[in-house]
This record gives structure tokens, C-alpha cells and sequence, in this order.
């Protein structure tokens, strides 16, 4: 899916005799172990910890087991306001992501057909930024928005803005910081399923007299749901779950903290790890449902 | 006529521009490395200089951290390349009945939020009572970098034409003959941008990371931390510095490439 783009197009299934059964469990197994005890094992012991109550002495980060729910509760009432914080900020980022994603991604891929250098140039001039460091990216963004910054001070001599009045920690600035973060990951997808997009599809309808947005809507839009649909997936969960955007040192403040922000705090600072736990397995179950959806419509091939 | 023209132009004008606003982090950070900053903070511009890049060691904490987090980057590149292409080439080419399954159990990662995945892994250790070091985040790192490996080596098998192993076959080459002298060559172009974007995934990674490591400086962890009082243009030096690297690895490799297509189609 997401970073075919590096290889290059998909050609025809083959079938292969499958009685090679000894071979696939060779191939799969490692894999397969390392994933079960590295990444399922941690999220079983999640909701285990979420679980937990305190242990008798009371000591910090001391936990026993327990089957206090109440931990939920407790971690949804109290980080409401950041939850639905979260999934504000990954909606709004994903779909500005999506309206900047899809024409540049509908250039490289169909358009610049005819040039494949050029093509295979912007390809790498999206994938830049993931070259570079991600935090370094950020700071770069807070220090142009500085009140002091060039961008601020005109803003504050045109009278746009009062200068008792910043850029930086508002929503606006962490969604900005968010959109920009999570580009590529938008127009990667876009670019592998336009890529394959018959454009004589396109001729076919104005052929039938459907004017451009006609075609646009009954054609190219459905045909580049796939693409849509891995995009937005791959935007807005790591969105959900970040925390060094909207951190205080960064582009947020005291007023556009995450769930990611609070994890961090209650987990590694308050060692409180049921809240933080439990806080976790909201989150996942969310995304897990999400993907259950996607599943349900799309199957599980296009996934990867 | 005239509005043709003006609308061919829309699509291509705005694409360079939305390209032009992607680099604007990136060439600000290559800038400010050049900075005459006197301070250990490097937010206005001092003048230009080549002192940070002739000297970044001298910033002996910057060093450290980036000598762990290439250490870091290469282990648990290879691990993943290792797992992740056997895994592409058994989901590639083989039926079985719990392929939907292990689609699912290799996504599932990838849309794992990173706090998520830290948060797990380091309760994990810490009940296993196993401390949070270098193997521990290799161990994390490798979850993560796995999923893409397999991805990206997956879209280069699904391109190979199994007629050329049949080929092999026919010859009487035996099975790791085949593998070794044929399959093999033919991935190397998918491993390598799979350990290329692997070792950038783990150089760059911080969430999971910092849950993870204990004691042991990584470069994103040296800049988090110094991201309050000012980060020094030497971490400017080192990010700008892997970022060139990178790009003109993956330049080479795109222009090999095609290359070597054009020599196909010419013969």
C-alpha cells in the first residue's frame, strides 16, 4: 500500500502449488513469534496493567492485580476534554491533509506520466522530510512563528493580529504542525492507486457528455478510494496518539494537550500506569475499530 | 484558448508550490546549521560559518547521542530486513488460510499510536523485570520497523515473474540455488529501500524510544530534551547531514534504476 511507491507497480497473482506448507511456516514463523511476543504480549499486558488497583503499600508506581474497571471510569472522565481534543485535531489534520494530498498526488501520478524522471524526483522530494529529523522539522516551524519571527511581526504591523496575541500554543499552530507532519503519509497512498488509474476512463466519460465534475465525482473519486481510505487511516492514527506536536516545547501549550500528552505524563512521570494503561486500550480500541470497519469493506489485501 | 492554458497550468503551479512549502522545514534546519551562533541556542541568525560542521564533536553530548541512535538503527535494520523479507516472500508467494490473519496482525502495528506501542512494551519490561537499556530498544524498534520492511519488500515480489525461477528449475538448479542465485538479486533493489527507510524510521523515532531506553541518549532524545531551553546547531549539522546522506543514496538507487530500465528496453 502506503510505500509501493518505492518499488513499483503490482503485477498479476501467481498461483503457486501449495503444498510447500513446511516452507511458509519457515518464512512466517520468526516473523510472526517476534510480532506475538513483541507487540501483541505488550497489548495483552496493557489491559492487564488498566486493570489494576494499588498496591497495599501504597508506594509510587506500585500496582497489584486487580479488576478495577473503575480505572476507565476515572480515565474517561477526568481526560475527557483531551480525548475529544485527540480526535478533533487528527479530523481536522486529516482532512486538510487529504484536500493539499490528493492534487499533488493526482499530478505526480498522472500527469507527470509522461516524464518519469520528473516523477520519480517529486516522489523523492515527498518522501524528503522523512529524512530529517522530525523533531527539528517542528522546532523549525515554532521558531518561523515566533512572536518575534518575520511571519508574526508582519502579521502584528497589518494590524491582523494583536501582539498581545501568538501564534504558537493555540490549536491552530498544533493542527498545523499535525497537517504538515503527516503529508507524505496522505500522498504516498493517493500517488500508488492514481498511478494505476486508467485515464482513458476519463475520455470514456466526457465521451458520454459528463461535464468535468461529473467525471471527476462518478470516476476518479471512486476509483481512488482505496488510496482515500489507506491515506486517512495512516494520517489519522499516529495523529490521535501524538504528543510532541502539541507539547508545551513545541507548537501546543498548557491548553491543546493529547492523549498522547497525558499517557506520557501519568505513565512516565506519575508512574499512575492503570490510568495510563487504561487510557491506551481506549485509544487502541477506537483505532481497532476503525480498521474493523475498513476491514469490512475493503478485505485485508490492500492493507499492506 | 486562453482558459485552457490557464487551467493546465492551475494543477502543475499549485503542485510545485505545495512541494515548495514541504521542503520550508528542511531547508530552514540545513540553514540554521550554518549559523554563528555563540550560545548553545541557535534561533536567530548570527551569521554564516562552517565551524559547526568542522567541529561537531566538539559538542561531545551531540556525538554520543547520534553514535547510539546509527548503533540503535543499523541492529535493529537488520533484524527487520531479515524477519520482514521472509515474511514478504511467504505472504507473496504462498496460499494459505490465515493470510487475511497475518495481513491484519502485520497492519495492526502500523497503526499502533507510538505511545501506545512505548507505553505497552515498557510495562511489559518493567513486570518482566527486565531494565530499559539498548536491547530494549532495539527489541522496539524492530516491532515497528518490521511492518514497513514487509511492505515495501512485499511490492517488489509481487513484481517478480516467476518464470525466470522456473527457468532456474528447469536447469536443475536446487532449491537454495534458486533462491540465492535468482530470487535473491532479483529483491535486492526492494531490501535495500526497505533497511533504507527501516534505519530512518528507527533513526528518527522518539515516543517509542523514550519510553524504552532507560539511561541510553538517542539524537531524538537529546534534541526533545534540549527543545525547552534551545536546541545548538550541532544537531542542526547531524540532521542535515543524514538528510544529504539520504538523499543521495536514494537518488543514486532511483537512477540506477531506471537506468537499467532503459538498457532492458533498448535491447
Amino acid at each position: 500500500m502506503a510505500f509501493a511507491a518505492f518499488g513499483s507497480s503490482p503485477a498479476k497473482e501467481h498461483k503457486s502449488s501449495t503444498k510447500s506448507s513446511k516452507i511458509v511456516l519457515a518464512l512466517l514463523l520468526p516473523g510472526l513469534v517476534y510480532l506475538g511476543l513483541f507487540f501483541f504480549t505488550p497489548l495483552m499486558s496493557l489491559v492487564i496493567t488498566s486493570l489494576e488497583v494499588p498496591a497495599a503499600s501504597y508506594a509510587p508506581g506500585a500496582y497489584e492485580y486487580g479488576f478495577a474497571w473503575e480505572n476507565y471510569v476515572e480515565a474517561f472522565t477526568t481526560y475527557l476534554p483531551q480525548i475529544l481534543r485527540s480526535f478533533f485535531y487528527a479530523t481536522v489534520a486529516t482532512v486538510i491533509a487529504l484536500l493539499i494530498s490528493y492534487p499533488l498526488a493526482y499530478f505526480i501520478g498522472v500527469k507527470l506520466r509522461p516524464r518519469p524522471m520528473l516523477q520519480r524526483l517529486m516522489l523523492v522530494l515527498v518522501i524528503a522530510p522523512f529524512f530529517i529529523s522530525f523533531l527539528l522539522r517542528t522546532i523549525a516551524w515554532k521558531q518561523i512563528f515566533s512572536d518575534g519571527g518575520a511571519i508574526m511581526q508582519t502579521v502584528y504591523s497589518l494590524g491582523l493580529m494583536d501582539r498581545s496575541q501568538h501564534f504558537l500554543g493555540t490549536d491552530a499552530a498544533v493542527i498545523f504542525g499535525l497537517t504538515y507532519n503527516f503529508i507524505p503519509f496522505m500522498t504516498l497512498p493517493l500517488f500508488t492507486t492514481l498511478e494505476r488509474f486508467d485515464v482513458r476512463l476519463l475520455e470514456a466519460g466526457s465521451d458520454l457528455y459528463a461535464s468535468p465534475a461529473r467525471v471527476f465525482r462518478k470516476v476518479t473519486l471512486p476509483l481512488s478510494m482505496p488510496g482515500i481510505i489507506s491515506g486517512t487511516l495512516l494520517v489519522f492514527i499516529p495523529i490521535a496518539g501524538d504528543y510532541v506536536n502539541a507539547g508545551q516545547n513545541f507548537l501546543g501549550s498548557s491548553k491543546t494537550t493529547m492523549i498522547g500528552n497525558v499517557v506520557e505524563f501519568t505513565f512516565l512521570q506519575n508512574q499512575n500506569y492503570p490510568l495510563a494503561s487504561s487510557l491506551s486500550v481506549m485509544l487502541m480500541a477506537v483505532i481497532v475499530a476503525l480498521i474493523g470497519l475498513y476491514v469490512r469493506s475493503s478485505g485485508t489485501e490492500d492493507l499492506l | 484558448m486562453k482558459r485552457l492554458t490557464l487551467g493546465k497550468l492551475t494543477l502543475p503551479a499549485y503542485s510545485f508550490l505545495a512541494m515548495a512549502f514541504m521542503l520550508i522545514p528542511i531547508v530552514y534546519t540545513i540553514v540554521f546549521s550554518f549559523n554563528d551562533s555563540k550560545q548553545r541556542t541557535n534561533t536567530t541568525w548570527q551569521g554564516f560559518t562552517f565551524d559547526k560542521w568542522l567541529g561537531v564533536c566538539k559538542n561531545p553530548d551531540v556525538c554520543q547521542a547520534l553514535g547510539n541512535s546509527i548503533f540503535i538503527g543499523v541492529v535493529s535494520t537488520l533484524i527487520a530486513t531479515v524477519l520482514g523479507t521472509a515474511l514478504a516472500i511467504g505472504l507473496v508467494r504462498y496460499r494459505f488460510k490465515a493470510r487475511a490473519l497475518v495481513n491484519l496482525a502485520l497492519f495492526l502495528p502500523m497503526a499502533t499510536p507510538e505511545v501506545v506501542l512505548g507505553a505497552g512494551l515498557a510495562g511489559l519490561f518493567f513486570n518482566a523485570g527486565v531494565g530499559a537499556g539498548m536491547t530494549t530498544v532495539i527489541i522496539a524498534h524492530v516491532v515497528f520497523c518490521l511492518s514497513f520492511v514487509v511492505v515495501t519488500v512485499k511490492a517488489r515480489v509481487q513484481t517478480l515473474d516467476p518464470v525466470l525461477e522456473e527457468a532456474g528449475r528447469d536447469l536443475y538448479a536446487n532449491p537454495s540455488q534458486v533462491f540465492w542465485k535468482i530470487t535473491f538479486p532479483l529483491l535486492l533493489p526492494g531490501i535495500f529501500s526497505a533497511a533504507l527507510l527501516s534505519f530512518s524510521l528507527s533513526f528518527d523515532d522518539f515516543i517509542i524510544t523514550y519510553f524504552n531506553s532507560g539511561s541510553v541518549e538517542t539524537f531524538p532524545k537529546y534534541v526533545y530534551v534540549l527543545a525547552a531551553k534551545g536546541v545548538p546547531a550541532e544537531a542542526n549539522v547531524i540532521a542535515s547531514g543524514v538528510f544529504i546522506a539520504a538523499i543521495l543514496i536514494v537518488l543514486i538507487s532511483q537512477i540506477n534504476g531506471a537506468i537499467k530500465r532503459k538498457r532492458m528496453l533498448g535491447k
